[in-house]
């Protein structure tokens, strides 16, 4: 009897200090410590872009700026498995990895650190690793892709009313040509384009584009080449889906050449370097789920798998319009497009809008099981909408549907 | 007679006492810190003492900290013991950065072809038979070139480097996952294939282990053995070296394959032991830096361990420097160089005595 006592007495104890364990779970701003492994430094925009958006965050919920420990310039190799252990050892609560290959190696620390939350920012394994505390985040970048298509479109349209168009900029069958450079031929660059082309349809019907690939994230040249071998083409709009200014430069050139061609950026307003035919970039406000995931930490509360969102958390946008260029009241449309985006009423990915080897696509298997990178389950398309970057999927882009349209060239 | 003596006079000293020179390099060391000093409080208003102190902090600070650097001075090291015959023989071997790639991707193909039919002891023995002829062929190339139609080896082997890269760029195409990703990512990450075990709880431990053991091994070989002589001849006059009746071809290929194989290995140690991925980054212009290692230790393998140590601790503190007071890289790569100009330029006062004219002779001179 004594001997069930104490037992008791001892289980009472043991989920008592649980339960203060439990109300205790959150931790003052003052006392999160956080650290950030970026893939370069302050000399690169798409770092910038999650520096800032980090530092907004660490300002909106009160933690001290001195908090955050940066590691700059780590490389997708075992170096970013070495700034992830020396944070994790420098006692950090939250680690955020920025770069798609730094994900591998923030699994593998994690997996040592379960008490520590890690983030692999853009990555895709988290739900499938199956430690609670990796987590992958994504902006909806395909809807501020839209956006600028639908500005590129509204110029597009200025440009067929006002018979400024010659003939090379048609196709045999009377189609306007733009023309993409994308950097790789993975999901992530297909739901982009996808998005900017079904923008520029919604405006001007007749278009068809040409991809080409440069095969790498930043190379001023070679994306350079890829817009220039495209507006030789006949291309009059060019968008991007590559971190350099190489393209809009090109296009900048080609245009004080005597031609007529526009172009729209990403990440950066493109309008200092290209003044006269940048129309305006697709943007990602990283700071809405840093926000997020630090006051989730300060609650205490576990981060989900995955996350994304877009215009209806005010997580996308796009850089302000090149007033001297843009179409009449390409603003006005614009807000228009952006609200209906944002309250669900237009979906980017609606099926009805396009077709895949001519049939509208019904069925879309997102999520890779086996390792073979084939989809094997998730639904993605539910009464006839392809939901891209789904939370209860994945938050990183699975969108690979080549649709009728879009060529790829390279 | 003496009025046209030069203001300062430079003169190659015939033999320097072995404590002279290291108090020249102590001397240079001190001035280089100093100066480093003079440049971050300059520039930033940091406390130039507290700068230092993260430096050691970055590469030392905890037993993690002090273990990625035994790795990375293993790497360096090793990379550096294999250019030491080389260079001691006067062939210029810029080529390391290919040989260590080369060696690497046959390690990565190793693991990733056969991680799953043969057991690790296999595997490594394997990777490393395979790394050490991959590195061994990047060397003989030019060698062969160099011996037979006397080509120029520093342009042959750079060019070769060039080859070697964009056979990685094909073969990451060929192996990344998921495709199009361009990264192979952790090759077996699951079930460790073909990675170099721990040792004692020590990741890293087998690398130095198994560096140190080959920088004695090329100590020795250097040093105490006939080709290591023939090496030296060679590499002094090769017409001396035909004279006493050595073979200058046989030496040249020969030594280059076993240049060109050290470095292999140290491919197969990045990749095995350390990154267990490839990509055209994996040499990470080691190969290049341990030119360096090598020049500095003048081809003496065990002042080299100092020399890449030196090196890497430099790399880690600036790292820490970067993250710990915001300092830009072009900073730490600015304390860096600073630290080799003077290091390097430490050489200078050894092998040359440098004497500022005398009051007395300017005395003479102004009587005449």
């Amino acid at each position: 009897m004594k001997k069930f006592f104490s037992l008791l007495l001892a289980l009472c104890l043991v989920l008592s200090l649980s339960a203060v364990a439990f109300a205790d779970g959150g931790i003052a701003p003052e006392d999160l410590k956080i650290g950030m492994v970026c893939i370069g430094d302050n000399n690169s925009g798409y770092d910038i872009a999650h520096i800032t958006g980090l530092e907004e965050a660490m300002e909106a919920v009160g933690v001290p700026a001195e908090n955050v420990t940066y590691k700059y310039n780590i490389g997708e190799d075992e170096t970013a498995a070495d700034a992830c252990y020396d944070l994790a050892e420098g006692g950090c609560q939250i680690i955020f990895t920025d770069s798609y290959g730094h994900q591998s190696y923030t699994q593998q620390v994690a997996s040592e650190y379960p008490d520590i939350q890690f983030v692999a920012m853009t990555g895709d394994l988290a739900a499938l690793s199956g430690l609670d505390n990796l987590s992958n985040a994504f902006n909806h970048t395909f809807e501020s892709r839209y956006v600028s298509g639908v500005v590129a479109g509204m110029k597009l349209a200025e440009l067929i009313a006002g018979d400024e168009l010659s003939e090379e900029n048609f196709d045999a069958d009377g189609n306007v040509k733009i023309g993409y450079v994308g950097a790789y031929p993975y999901a992530e660059v297909v739901s982009g384009y996808t998005a900017f082309f079904l923008g520029i349809r919604s405006v001007v019907e007749n278009v068809v584009m040409s991809v080409r690939y440069t095969n790498s994230w930043f190379d001023i040249t070679g994306e350079a080449e890829a817009a220039n071998a495209l507006m030789a083409d006949g291309c009059v709009m060019i968008g991007q889906h590559a971190d350099s200014t190489g393209a809009p430069s090109a296009v900048q050139a080609y245009h004080e050449a005597g031609h007529t061609v526009f172009c729209v950026g990403y990440n950066i307003s493109m309008i200092e370097v290209a003044p006269d035919v940048a129309l305006t970039s697709a943007g990602n406000d990283w700071s809405v789920y840093y926000t997020f995931a630090l006051q989730s930490m300060l609650d205490g509360e576990k981060l989900p798998h995955d996350w994304s969102a877009g215009y209806s958390e005010d997580a996308n946008f796009i850089f302000p319009l090149n007033e001297s260029i843009v179409a009449e009241g390409t603003a006005e449309k614009v807000a228009e497009v952006e609200a209906a985006i944002a309250d669900g009423s237009l979906q980017v990915f609606d099926c009805s809008t396009f077709t895949v080897g001519g049939e509208h696509p019904t069925s879309f298997l997102a999520l890779d099981v086996d390792g073979d990178f084939n989809g094997d389950e998730g639904e993605a398309i539910r009464d006839g909408i392809f939901y891209e970057s789904d939370p209860e999927l994945r938050s990183a882009p699975y969108f690979s549907l080549r649709i009728d349209g879009i060529t790829e060239l390279s | 007679m003496n009025n046209h003596e030069p203001l300062i006079h430079i003169a190659r000293r015939s033999s320097i006492a072995w404590w002279k020179a290291w108090l020249i390099r102590l001397a240079s060391a001190v001035l280089a810190l100093l100066v480093c000093a003079l440049f971050i409080y300059g520039l930033t208003n940091l406390n130039p003492v507290k700068v230092y102190a993260a430096m050691w902090e970055g590469a030392f600070g905890t037993s993690r900290r002090m273990w990625i650097t035994m790795r990375d001075t293993a790497i360096l090291l090793c990379i550096g013991v294999g250019l030491a015959p080389a260079f001691m023989m006067r062939f210029w071997n810029v080529g390391a950065e290919g040989q260590v790639l080369m060696g690497g991707c046959a390690t990565a193909a190793v693991m990733i072809y056969l991680g799953r039919s043969l057991p690790t002891p296999a595997l490594i023995a394997l990777s490393c038979v395979v790394s050490v002829v991959a590195g061994a062929l990047w060397g003989i190339v030019p060698a062969v070139f160099k011996a037979r139609w006397n080509t120029n080896e520093t342009l042959f082997t750079l060019m070769m480097n060039y080859i070697a890269i964009q056979l990685t760029c094909f073969l990451v195409a060929k192996w990344e996952s998921p495709p199009g990703s361009n990264s192979v990512g952790i090759i077996n990450q699951r079930t460790q294939a073909g990675w170099l075990p721990s040792l004692m709880g020590k990741q890293y431990l087998i690398n130095v282990i198994l560096v140190l053991a080959i920088t004695a091994l090329m100590y020795f070989y250097l040093k105490y053995t006939k080709q290591g002589y023939e090496i030296s001849v060679v590499g002094e006059s090769e017409n001396t070296a035909r004279y006493a009746g050595i073979s200058v071809r046989r030496v040249i290929v020969r030594t280059m394959a076993l240049s060109g194989a050290v470095c292999g290995l140290s491919g197969f140690i990045a990749v095995a032991g350390s990154s267990h991925t490839i990509s055209a980054s994996t040499a990470g212009g080691r190969g290049f830096t341990a030119i360096i290692v090598a020049w500095m230790a003048k081809f003496n393998t065990f002042v080299m361990i100092l020399i890449a140590l030196l090196l890497v601790f430099l790399e880690k503190g600036a790292v820490q420097i970067a993250s710990q007071f915001g300092l830009n890289d072009y900073a730490s790569n600015a304390v860096e160089g600073i630290i080799l100009f003077f290091l390097l330029g430490s050489e200078f006062f050894i092998q040359y005595s440098v004497r500022f004219r005398s009051h007395g002779h300017r005395k003479e001179a102004e009587e005449e």
